[in-house]
């Protein structure tokens, strides 16, 4: 059945985020808190009203169960969902659902993380399939370089591509105050860095840092009544292809693919419609198959898209923030590819605003290519 | 971790001196996989009811859902479908063998398996090139698989 019925119905009201940073003091669960505070604060919304609690973290077990204790409050709905960075861009679809059919009628979306302060490494629950763990593959490291590999070799994407996603990022994050890494990169630089796993250097992969963010959800006839603009959800999709790499069923392509169809039949829109992109860039090859698997350009052209530029005043500019790369990035960084988006339609984006958005794009991975999340927003004008 | 043969394992930690490769855990459908490879085996699940080979071992078949899993002898080669040579590794049995290529291997049998490309230089190292299966004896009766560049005519 198409879900075309849901479009518009519920729009994101408020959108925050907390404890971004190298040496945050606080815990995960009252970053958490923190950020889901402030984005109700910015929707004007009181905490007794929240009935939805939708929340994922590597750090607790039932990670929306923790973030209701850490408010004190007791939901109607909750949803702890787990598929890697995508989780949070998923909620959004669940959330839609919940306030749609009236189930709850005010969510809360929330991540959080502080594993710069806990090690400096990734925060993962991952397990490791027996049929891969005598070989020595670095989660989700070398997963995504034989991704990368795959593409070099079917398509002809070069290194010099794919360094300029992270020179991209860093112009973004040089006009991003909240960016933990402004500092500007050259193609030279990228490709001058270490290798981790061939073809993959040490400029391919994201930042390891703490941080929080919160997205508020209610429904569109509500959010109209709010202080700021509603930003509706249009469309949304979910998907996953597989779990384990040795399951990927190619090494080109996505279920970003099907993710992204089911959001922009829901929306009634195109990829041609989109204003900006926000597509998880935990590696740098994921920007390109993002772009690909979205419908930015066709399969194989990612490369050549990128050549044309996804930086400031490209034609379609991408990870507005500086992404995973050169923001800030605690692990599963789907909340701050929707709070950006959120921002980016509200116009509160300073240096780094796109002035046409109206309509964006924010798709979140999860693992290594496996969890696939798309949501499309858009404001009225 | 199914490590019963403790002599087994002293004398290769002894022999050795340097700490045991990861080994899976073998309680579950793949268990005979592994065994198989102690006597130089290399065998892939074949559903005998609809006739397809699959990967990873499962109880029941992914493509059709039946229980009726059996194995075939796989010829032990393949192909390179894509590889990445590990340059870190902050585990103590993989930090002694860096660098070194992790690559999947679509078998002649039409599987896709994750394993290791060893005696072979590694910078001949090409998705597309021809791989056989060599076995490395580990503790607990099993062997792990791992894969070579393919000796000419084979």
């Amino acid at each position: 059945m198409t879900q075309g019925h849901l479009s518009g119905q519920v729009s994101v009201v408020g959108a925050a985020t907390a404890g971004i940073g190298w040496d945050t003091r606080n815990s995960v669960s009252e970053i958490m808190a923190e950020a889901a505070n402030k984005a109700l604060d910015d929707a004007g919304l009181r905490l007794a009203e929240v009935d939805g609690v939708f929340a994922v973290t590597p750090y607790y077990w039932m990670p929306s169960a923790t973030l209701a204790d850490q408010l004190g409050i007791q939901p109607k709905v909750t949803d702890s969902t787990n598929i890697g960075g995508a989780s949070v861009v998923a909620h959004v679809g669940h959330a839609v659902r919940a306030i749609a059919s009236g189930q709850c009628e005010v969510a809360v979306i929330a991540y959080a993380s502080t594993q710069r302060s806990d090690g400096g490494k990734l925060v993962t629950g991952a397990d490791v399939l027996p049929y891969e763990r005598p070989y020595g593959a670095l989660f989700p490291i070398s997963g995504y370089a034989m991704v990368m590999q795959r593409h070099m070799h079917d398509f002809g994407t070069t290194r010099e591509q794919l360094a300029k996603v992270t020179v991209a990022a860093s112009r973004w994050a040089a006009l991003n105050p909240e960016a933990l890494k402004p500092e500007p990169l050259t193609v030279a630089d990228v490709l001058a860095s270490p290798l981790v796993s061939d073809p993959l250097r040490k400029l391919d992969i994201c930042l390891v840092t703490n941080g929080a963010g919160a997205i508020v959800l209610t429904s569109t006839e509500r959010a109209k009544k709010l202080r700021k603009p509603a930003v509706s959800v249009l469309g949304t999709g979910e998907s996953h292809s597989h779990c384990y790499v040795t399951n990927m069923r190619s090494f080109t392509a996505t279920a970003g693919v099907e993710s992204g169809k089911a959001a922009y039949e829901m929306a009634g829109l195109g990829p041609e419609d989109m204003d900006f992109a926000q597509i998880y860039d935990a590696f740098t090859i994921m920007v390109l198959l993002g772009l690909e698997d979205l419908g930015f350009c066709k399969k194989g052209e990612g490369g050549g898209m990128i050549d044309a530029g996804i930086g400031p005043g490209s034609r379609l500019p991408v990870n507005t923030t500086g992404g995973g790369l050169r923001y800030c990035h605690p692990g599963m960084f789907g909340i701050f590819l929707l709070v950006e988006a959120v921002r980016q339609l509200r116009k509160e984006c300073g240096k780094r605003q796109v002035e046409t958005a109206r309509c964006g794009l924010v798709h979140g991975f999860g693992g290594v290519l496996a969890g696939n999340a798309t949501v499309i927003l858009g404001v009225d004008t | 971790m199914a490590h019963t043969d403790c002599g087994h394992l002293e004398q290769i930690l002894v022999s050795e001196n340097i700490p045991p490769r990861p080994l899976p855990d073998t309680r579950n459908a793949g268990e005979k996989f592994w065994i198989a490879a102690a006597e130089g085996v290399l065998l892939v699940p074949k559903c005998t009811a609809c006739s397809r080979t699959f990967w990873h071992p499962r109880p029941r078949c992914p493509h059709c859902g039946s229980t009726s899993v059996d194995w075939i002898k796989a010829t032990g080669n393949g192909t390179v479908h894509t590889f990445t040579v590990v340059r870190q590794s902050g585990d103590p049995y993989f930090k002694t063998k860096l660098p070194y290529a992790v690559a999947m291997i679509e078998l002649d049998e039409g599987v896709r398996i994750m394993s290791n490309i060893v005696d072979t230089p590694l910078e001949v190292l090409r998705i597309g090139m021809r791989v056989e299966v060599l076995f490395e004896a580990a503790p607990g009766g099993i062997a792990i698989p791992l894969f070579r560049a393919q000796s000419r005519g084979a």
